[in-house]
C-alpha cells in the first residue's frame, strides 16, 4: 500500500474523530439554544476567546470519553516493522490501517497513544483540582474569617509547602520506595492497608470533602432537624463509600478503584495545589467579610460557619471558578512534568508527559513521536486558559 | 522597617529548618536507605547485609540526632573498630583520624560528601550553581524586557487589536510548559532531518564555551514560559493606570499619547510587575530542572535530578537549602522593594 500524504492523514483523522464532532455539535447546539437560561456558562457564548477555549476543552474531554472508539490501535501493542516509521505509513497485513502519526521507538501507534493519553489527564486533573479546592476552601474560610493564631499557623504551613520547589517535592513524594514505608496495619482477606506516606496523606486529604459537606448542611439546616438528618446521612453513606474506594482501595461494591500509582500522583498533586487555593480563599474571605451583608447576617444572629459557607463563599465564586479552570491547566502541566521525569506512572503509560519523555530521546532523528503529545498538552492547557479568561471577562460584566 | 525585616528573617530561618527537616525525613525513609545501601554496596545484598551496612555508616541512629549532626549542633558519630581503624561522619578521604573534627555540619560550612559525584557537596553545588546562574542571567536579559514591552503595548490601549493579539500570545506562552516548547523548538531549529538547523539541540558544550548556537534554545525555552505571566501582570497594571485621573488630566492639558505613556503611566505601571518578576525566581527553578535535563546542561537543576534519583541524601539536602533560600530571599526582597517603590504601602 502507498503511504498516506498530508491530506490523506488529515482526512483519516477527521473521520476517526466522528464521535467527538457529533458530541461537540450536540453540546454547542443545545447550549446556544438555551444560553439565556444557563447563567455564566450561557454568557460565555458572547466571548470569542472564551468559546474557543471551551471548544478545545470540550474536544479533549469528548476524546477522553470516546478514546476506545477513536484509537485504531491499542496504546501498548507493538507491531513489528513499524518502529520509528514516519506518519502515514500503512501497517503491513492490515488493509486500510495506517500509523497516522507514525510509530514510536517501540513500534507503537503514536496517534492511538495521544488519544488514550487524554484519558489519564481527564481522570486525574479535574478530580485532583476539585480535592485541592475542597481542602483549600475548608481551611481557608476559617483562616480568613477568624484570623488570629489559627490563621498564623495555617498560613505558615501553606507557605512552607509553597516554598518547596515542586520538582523536589515530586522526587521525594512520588517514588516506588515511598509506597513501602510504614507498617501494614489492616488486613482482611486479600485486602491490606499499610501506613505508607501516600496512603496516610490520602486518608487525611480525602476527609476534607466529607467534612466540608457536613458543615455545609449542618450550618444551614440545623433548625430543620429532619431535613438535616437526611442530608447528613446521605452524605455520610456516599462519602464513606467514596472514601473507602479512593483512600483505601476497599470499595465494598468494587466500583471505585484506585491504582496505588495513580493514588500516589493524585495525593502529590492535591498536596501541591491546596496551599495556593488556601491563600486565594483566605484573601477573598478577608475582603468579603467587611461587606454589609455579612454584618447583616451577624446582626441576625447567624453562626460563623453559616456566614462563611452561605454568605461569603457564594459571593467568592467568580474568582474561584476562574482559578479552578486555570488550576486544571496547571495540574495538567504538573502531570506532564511527572511523566517527563518518569515519576509515578508506569513507563508504558500513554500519558502525554511520558510520551514526550519517550520521544525526546531520539528527537533530532525522529521528531514525529514527541510532537503530537506536546501539541495535545499545549492545546488543552491553552483551551483551559482561554476559557478561564473568557469566564473572568464575562463575570466582571455584571 | 528594621523590626519587619528581623521578624521576616526569623520566619525564614524557621521555614528553612522545617523544610530541611522534611527533606531529611523523606530522604531517610528506610526504603530509600535500603536503595542507597544497595547502590553504594552491591545490588545483591541480603536484608541483614543492608542493615549492617547502614549501621556501619551511621544511618541507623535516631533521626533527630542525625539531623542535629547534619546541622552541626550535635557531634558527628565516631567509631573505633577492634583492629583500630577509625571511622566517623566527619572523616574525609585522605584525612588522618586525629585531625577529625568533632562537629561537621552546615554551621561549620561542611555540607557533607556526595555519594554520586564522590566529592565534597559544597564543591559540586558551587560549581553547578555558577553554571545555572549563567543560564538564569541570560534568561532574565531576554525575558524581562520582552515581557514588559509586550505588557505595556497591550495595556496601553485596552481592547484594541494590538491588545487582543498580544494577550493571546502571552496566554499561549503560559500554556506551553518548558518540556513542550523545548521539544517544539528543538524540532524546528535543531533537528537534523527536518527543520532549520540553526542551533544545537544540546547545551552540554555551552558549559565551557557559550556560543549563540548552543545556548539560544535553552534560554529561549525558559524565557518563553515565564514571559507570558509577567506580560499579563504588566498589561493588567498598565490598563489600570491608564484609567486613572492623572492620565486624563495629562491628556487634557494637551500632552501627546506617547508622552503620557512614557512620562506618567510607565513608572506607576511597573510597580506590580516588579514583584512578579522577583517571585518568578522560584518558579524558574522547576523550569531550570526541566530545561537542564532536556538540553543536557549540567547545572544545578541537573544536579538536583541526579541527587534525587540516586538518593544522594547530603547533596539533596544542600540542593534543597539553596532552593529554599532562593525562594525565601526573593519573597523578602519583593516585599521590601514593593514598599520602597510604592509610597502608599507602609510596613511595620
Amino acid at each position: 500500500m502507498e503511504p498516506l500524504g498530508i491530506f490523506g492523514i488529515t482526512g483519516q483523522i477527521i473521520v476517526l474523530f466522528w464521535p467527538v464532532w457529533l458530541g461537540m455539535i450536540v453540546v454547542f447546539g443545545l447550549s446556544y439554544m438555551f444560553r439565556a437560561n444557563l447563567g455564566l456558562y450561557g454568557k460565555l457564548y458572547g466571548s470569542t476567546p472564551g468559546i474557543i477555549g471551551f471548544g478545545i476543552v470540550l474536544f479533549w474531554f469528548l476524546t477522553a470519553v470516546f478514546a476506545d472508539a477513536i484509537a485504531p490501535f491499542d496504546e501498548i501493542s507493538q507491531i513489528s516493522g513499524m518502529k520509528n516509521k514516519v506518519p502515514g505509513t500503512p501497517v503491513p497485513e492490515m488493509e486500510g490501517m495506517y500509523y497516522l502519526f507514525g510509530g514510536d521507538n517501540l513500534a507503537r501507534d503514536v496517534f492511538s497513544r495521544v488519544v488514550k493519553g487524554s484519558q489519564v489527564v481527564f481522570v486525574i486533573a479535574p478530580l485532583a483540582t476539585l480535592f485541592a479546592f475542597m481542602v483549600g476552601i475548608t481551611l481557608g474560610l476559617p483562616a480568613g474569617f477568624f484570623t488570629g493564631r489559627l490563621d498564623t499557623f495555617l498560613s505558615f504551613v501553606a507557605n512552607l509547602v509553597l516554598a518547596f520547589p515542586v520538582i523536589l517535592l515530586f522526587y521525594l513524594l512520588v517514588t516506588p520506595e515511598i509506597r513501602n514505608t510504614g507498617y501494614e496495619l489492616l488486613r482482611f482477606g486479600d485486602f491490606s492497608w499499610r501506613s505508607s506516606i501516600p496512603n496516610v496523606l490520602a486518608a487525611i486529604l480525602f476527609l476534607f470533602p466529607i467534612i466540608f459537606l457536613l458543615v455545609l448542611f449542618q450550618s444551614k439546616f440545623y433548625t430543620q432537624p429532619s431535613k438535616r438528618n437526611t442530608l447528613i446521612i446521605v452524605t455520610l453513606i456516599v462519602g464513606a463509600w467514596f472514601y473507602l474506594g479512593v483512600a483505601f482501595n476497599a470499595d465494598p461494591i468494587g466500583l471505585i478503584r484506585m491504582d496505588p500509582n495513580i493514588l500516589n500522583i493524585f495525593v502529590a498533586v492535591v498536596f501541591v495545589n491546596s496551599p495556593t487555593v488556601f491563600r486565594i480563599v483566605r484573601g477573598l474571605v478577608m475582603d468579603i467579610k467587611t461587606r454589609d451583608y455579612v454584618a447583616a447576617a451577624q446582626t441576625r444572629g447567624e453562626g460563623p460557619w453559616y456566614i462563611m459557607l452561605w454568605e461569603i463563599l457564594p459571593n467568592a465564586r467568580g474568582p474561584l471558578i476562574v482559578d479552578f479552570c486555570l488550576r486544571i491547566g496547571y495540574t495538567t502541566i504538573l502531570l506532564g512534568t511527572l511523566g517527563f521525569f518518569g515519576l509515578g506512572l508506569s513507563p508504558e503509560s500513554a500519558d502525554w508527559g511520558s510520551t514526550i519523555n519517550e520521544g525526546r530521546k531520539l528527537l533530532s532523528i525522529y521528531p514525529h513521536p514527541a510532537i503530537p503529545p506536546a501539541l495535545a498538552l499545549m492545546s488543552l492547557v491553552l483551551g483551559l486558559n482561554l476559557l478561564a479568561d473568557g469566564l473572568r471577562e464575562e463575570s466582571l460584566k455584571d | 522597617m528594621g523590626a519587619f525585616i528581623l521578624k521576616r528573617l526569623w520566619v525564614m530561618v524557621l521555614t528553612a529548618l522545617c523544610l530541611t527537616f522534611v527533606v531529611f525525613f523523606l530522604a531517610n525513609l528506610y526504603p530509600n536507605l535500603e536503595k542507597l545501601a544497595k547502590t553504594q554496596g552491591n545490588m545483591r545484598m541480603t536484608d541483614e547485609q543492608v542493615a549492617s551496612w547502614l549501621d556501619r555508616n551511621g544511618y541507623t541512629s535516631n533521626l533527630v540526632i542525625r539531623y542535629g549532626e547534619w546541622l552541626g549542633i550535635v557531634p558527628g558519630w565516631k567509631r573505633v573498630d577492634e583492629d583500630g581503624t577509625v571511622s566517623g561522619r566527619c572523616l574525609r578521604p585522605g584525612m588522618e583520624p586525629e585531625d577529625m573534627p568533632n562537629y561537621c555540619g552546615v554551621l561549620q560550612w561542611e555540607y557533607g560528601y556526595s555519594t554520586v559525584f564522590k566529592t565534597d557537596v559544597g564543591d559540586v553545588v558551587g560549581k553547578r550553581l555558577l553554571l545555572t546562574g549563567k543560564l538564569m542571567f541570560w534568561v532574565m536579559i531576554v525575558m524581562v524586557p520582552m515581557a514588559l514591552v509586550i505588557g505595556v503595548l497591550a495595556g496601553m490601549r485596552e481592547g484594541s487589536k494590538t491588545d487582543r493579539s498580544l494577550s493571546t500570545f502571552s496566554i499561549a506562552t503560559t500554556a506551553t510548559p518548558e518540556y513542550v516548547s523545548g521539544v517544539i523548538l528543538i524540532v524546528i531549529f535543531a533537528s537534523s532531518v527536518v527543520g532549520l538547523k540553526w542551533f544545537k539541540g544540546s547545551a552540554t558544550s555551552a558549559m565551557d564555551d557559550m556560543t549563540f548556537a548552543n545556548f539560544t534554545l535553552p534560554v529561549l525555552t525558559m524565557a518563553l514560559y515565564g514571559m507570558g505571566y509577567i506580560a499579563r501582570m504588566t498589561r493588567a497594571s498598565m490598563a489600570e493606570v491608564m484609567t486613572a485621573q492623572y492620565i486624563r488630566t495629562a491628556r487634557l492639558k494637551g500632552m501627546t499619547f506617547g508622552a503620557v505613556v512614557l512620562k506618567h503611566a510607565l513608572r506607576n505601571a511597573l510597580i506590580a510587575p516588579f514583584t512578579v518578576i522577583m517571585l518568578q525566581f522560584p518558579w524558574l527553578l522547576t523550569g531550570v530542572v526541566i530545561v537542564e535535563t532536556l538540553f543536557n546542561y549540567k547545572g544545578f537543576g541537573w544536579t538536583l535530578v541526579q541527587a534525587a534519583s540516586n538518593n544522594d541524601i547530603e547533596l539533596l539536602l544542600s540542593c534543597s537549602i539553596v532552593a529554599v533560600i532562593v525562594v525565601l530571599v526573593t519573597q523578602l526582597l519583593s516585599d521590601i522593594g514593593y514598599a520602597f517603590l510604592n509610597p502608599r504601602i507602609r510596613v511595620g
